[in-house]
């Protein structure tokens, strides 16, 4: 389904990933873990299209097809997800319209006809109570006045709706409650599909209790210096990343 | 040198123009009107037609504008078509009591003013400085011929133009609506005056529009007086949507008496260059104020808006948000001055304005100026440029919302703000699919004007 590799990707002349190699399959749940600073969200980032990222050397294939060579909003229709590690607040966007638009232009990528106003109101309840997201927020605009919970259930809110193939979380779980990240994960998990991917990007370990990863790799320094099964987060829960610091020479 | 020849050269002709036709102004106006316009005149020679020295008019060269061969509108004359036919709004839902201005002039064949409450009386300018003088004491009071030459110029020139008076306690129900046309065989300078007298625990709400009806060149110079009763609420929204070869230029005073609440919100959609200089004095306590703006504008447009607001009495308050989008060369200013008078103590003034610049050729200035003389006062002023957030565009784009789409959306957004002060339901929409065309590069027309100009 994804398959980076040797990227190399720079911002603003410095060097951030130093040769990734990633090969995700339908079904599968990667966790990208990681002190501070190793390149995490940078990845995260480039696999979603943002610009300000120069990829200097490598690949990235989706779904058989070059990702690089596409705009941020065809990666999407192509059901790529990113959920950020800090959603943006758009004032003046309506939550409604940017969600009714979002889905819309899915729909029309897949040939399948438009929800009308009402049609797209009764899709987004059923899946605001996958999240437990309250129905006033839908009137806000986007992200506005959210808590910190409140954004990332709303994260997890439009992944619900747009349904994507691959799903990104960027440290979707940083800064939750207990609850909130129960929350988050029961509806991650019940999206999941043997067709669909997830790559969990984390800090903590905390959230791997609820998501159960197929892969864990650790990243560092621009590199995946260690991939293996779940019980490589356990070790780094216990370990903490030192001896991952000191095994690569610092 | 040659610069300053011009100069005297646009002066002279303006002398000239004016001692040829001093008598006939005269002639079918009232003594209301003819009082002031020597002094007036007077005032304009002495300051002269703006030029960038003058610190008011810093951003706004109005030199050009005043070049051109036009012919003058000293006289009413009767439009060529029957502007209820012509001017029928299609703001759906938008009931209204309508009455048309054509060219300066208080149109003689409104039929769309409807049943206004009793005591209300909204008529020709010029026929009312002949009936009601004694409604009509406090005329140019606020319009100081000696502080603007714009204003002195309008004074020494002004016949007609609406006139409005509400009296104590009434609640006009629905909006006044005013619909300005502009349309003459030749390029025109057009003089309007108005008048508006809001007494105790009124009530109202004003519509004016803008419009021109045929490609000629137009300087339209008006000047709106307002007095506004204790404890009563006007609202004043002004959709300016004319086209690219007008000079609008348009100076409203607003003078509130205590517990009142007056609110003026500019949409400006199109137009060469448009000038909107408002004063409002805060002359009671506990009255407050609120001044919104938002200009859309492309090509070689020019939008300034410059606001005084005058705290001249305790517990007051005031707010100011205008917001512009500029595309393409065109150029906007925005200076907003806050006077807090000595004594005026707990003053709450506040002021923002935000510009999006879609090009690196669109320049905007902007001038916060707080001259605060009492102590205890809370005011705080804003002022940003720049481009789309990106990270927020990259948010919706990441959603599988195109680019342009995107693009549109955050414009939208960011007029959104100043759209939703828009107390009046159906003209809030209107207004939001009209700035929503604007932005999509589609005109925009406010009304089904029958003439099709591309403009």
């Amino acid at each position: 389904m994804l398959t980076i590799k040797d990227l190399y990707v720079s911002v603003e002349g410095t060097e951030i990933l130093k040769g990734i190699n990633l090969e995700v399959k339908p079904g599968e749940i990667h966790a990208i873990m990681g002190p501070n600073g190793s390149g995490k969200s940078t990845l995260a980032n480039v696999i979603a299209g943002k610009e300000e990222y120069e990829v200097t050397h490598g690949s990235i294939t989706y779904m058989g097809e070059d990702l690089l060579e596409q705009s941020p909003e065809d990666r999407a229709k192509a059901g790529l997800f990113l959920s950020f590690q800090y959603p943006v607040e758009i004032p003046g966007v309506p939550m409604v319209n940017f969600l009714k638009t979002a889905v819309n232009e899915h729909r029309k990528h897949r040939g399948e006809k438009e929800l009308t106003a009402g049609e797209f109101l009764k899709f987004m309840r059923e899946k605001m109570e996958m999240v437990d997201l309250h129905a006033q927020l839908t009137n806000r605009s986007v992200n506005e006045g959210f808590s910190g919970g409140e954004k990332k259930k709303n994260e997890i809110f439009q992944m619900a709706l747009l349904e994507p193939k691959l799903a990104i979380l960027d440290e979707t779980d940083s800064g939750l409650d207990i609850d909130a990240l129960k929350t988050v994960a029961h509806g991650v998990n019940a999206l999941r599909t043997p067709e669909n991917a997830t790559i969990v990007v984390t800090h903590y370990q905390r959230l791997l209790d609820y998501i159960i990863p197929d892969y864990v790799h650790v990243l560092y320094q621009g590199k995946i210096v260690k991939s293996a099964g779940k019980e490589l987060a356990l070790q780094l829960e216990e370990k903490g990343y030192d001896w991952i610091k000191q095994e690569n020479g610092n | 040198m040659s610069v300053l020849v011009e100069k005297a050269d646009l002066s002279l002709k303006y002398t000239a123009h004016y001692n040829e036709v001093k008598e006939s102004l005269r002639e079918d106006s009232a003594d209301v009107l003819n009082v002031p316009r020597n002094k007036a005149f007077q005032d304009f020679v002495m300051q002269g037609i703006p030029t960038r020295k003058n610190e008011n008019y810093k951003y706004t060269n109005l030199q050009p504008q005043f070049y051109p061969e036009y012919r003058f509108i000293h006289r009413r004359e009767p439009a060529k078509v029957d502007l209820n036919a012509v001017g029928r709004c299609d703001v759906p839902q938008l009931d209204t009591h309508l009455a048309y201005i054509f060219n300066g002039w208080y149109y003689e064949n409104n039929k769309q003013v409807g049943q206004l409450p009793k005591g209300v009386i909204l008529e020709s300018l010029e026929k009312m400085a002949y009936e009601k003088p004694e409604l009509l004491a406090k005329y140019g009071t606020l319009a100081n011929t000696g502080d603007d030459p714009l204003v002195a110029l309008n004074t020494a020139f002004a016949k007609d133009g609406y006139f409005l008076y509400v009296p104590k306690n009434t609640v006009v129900e629905k909006p006044i609506q005013l619909i300005n046309f502009l349309q003459a065989n030749q390029d025109a300078f057009v003089t309007q005056r108005n008048f508006i007298y809001v007494e105790e625990g009124v009530d109202v709400k004003i519509i004016s529009c803008d419009h021109t009806l045929n490609l000629n060149k137009y300087l339209n110079n008006s000047v709106t007086e307002v007095f506004v009763g204790a404890n009563a609420n006007f609202e004043y929204y002004t959709l300016q949507n004319q086209h690219n070869q007008t000079t609008s230029l348009n100076s409203v005073f607003i003078h509130q008496e205590r517990d009142s609440r007056a609110t003026t919100l500019y949409s400006s959609l199109h137009g060469g260059l448009i000038r909107n200089n408002l004063k409002f004095i805060l002359d009671g306590e506990n009255a407050e104020a609120n001044l919104y703006g938002m200009a859309f504008i492309d090509r070689k447009q020019h939008v300034d808006n410059f606001t005084q607001v005058i705290h001249a009495k305790p517990h007051c308050q005031s707010n100011q948000v205008y917001k512009n989008v500029l595309d393409d060369d065109s150029t906007g200013a925005f200076a907003g001055r806050i006077h807090v008078v000595r004594d005026a103590q707990k003053t709450n003034a506040f002021q923002r304005n935000n510009n999006l610049l879609l090009t690196d050729k669109a320049t905007m200035q902007t001038k916060p100026q707080l001259i605060i003389d009492a102590d205890d006062v809370k005011c705080s002023h804003g002022a940003t440029v720049g481009q789309i957030d990106e990270e927020a565009l990259f948010y919706l784009r990441s959603r599988g919302i195109e680019e342009s789409k995107a693009r549109l959306m955050m414009m939208n957004a960011f007029a959104h703000e100043v759209i939703q002060r828009i107390s009046v339901e159906p003209l809030r929409d209107r207004i939001d699919e009209l700035v929503d065309k604007r932005l999509k590069g589609e005109v925009a027309r406010c009304h089904e004007c029958a003439y099709n100009c591309e403009c």
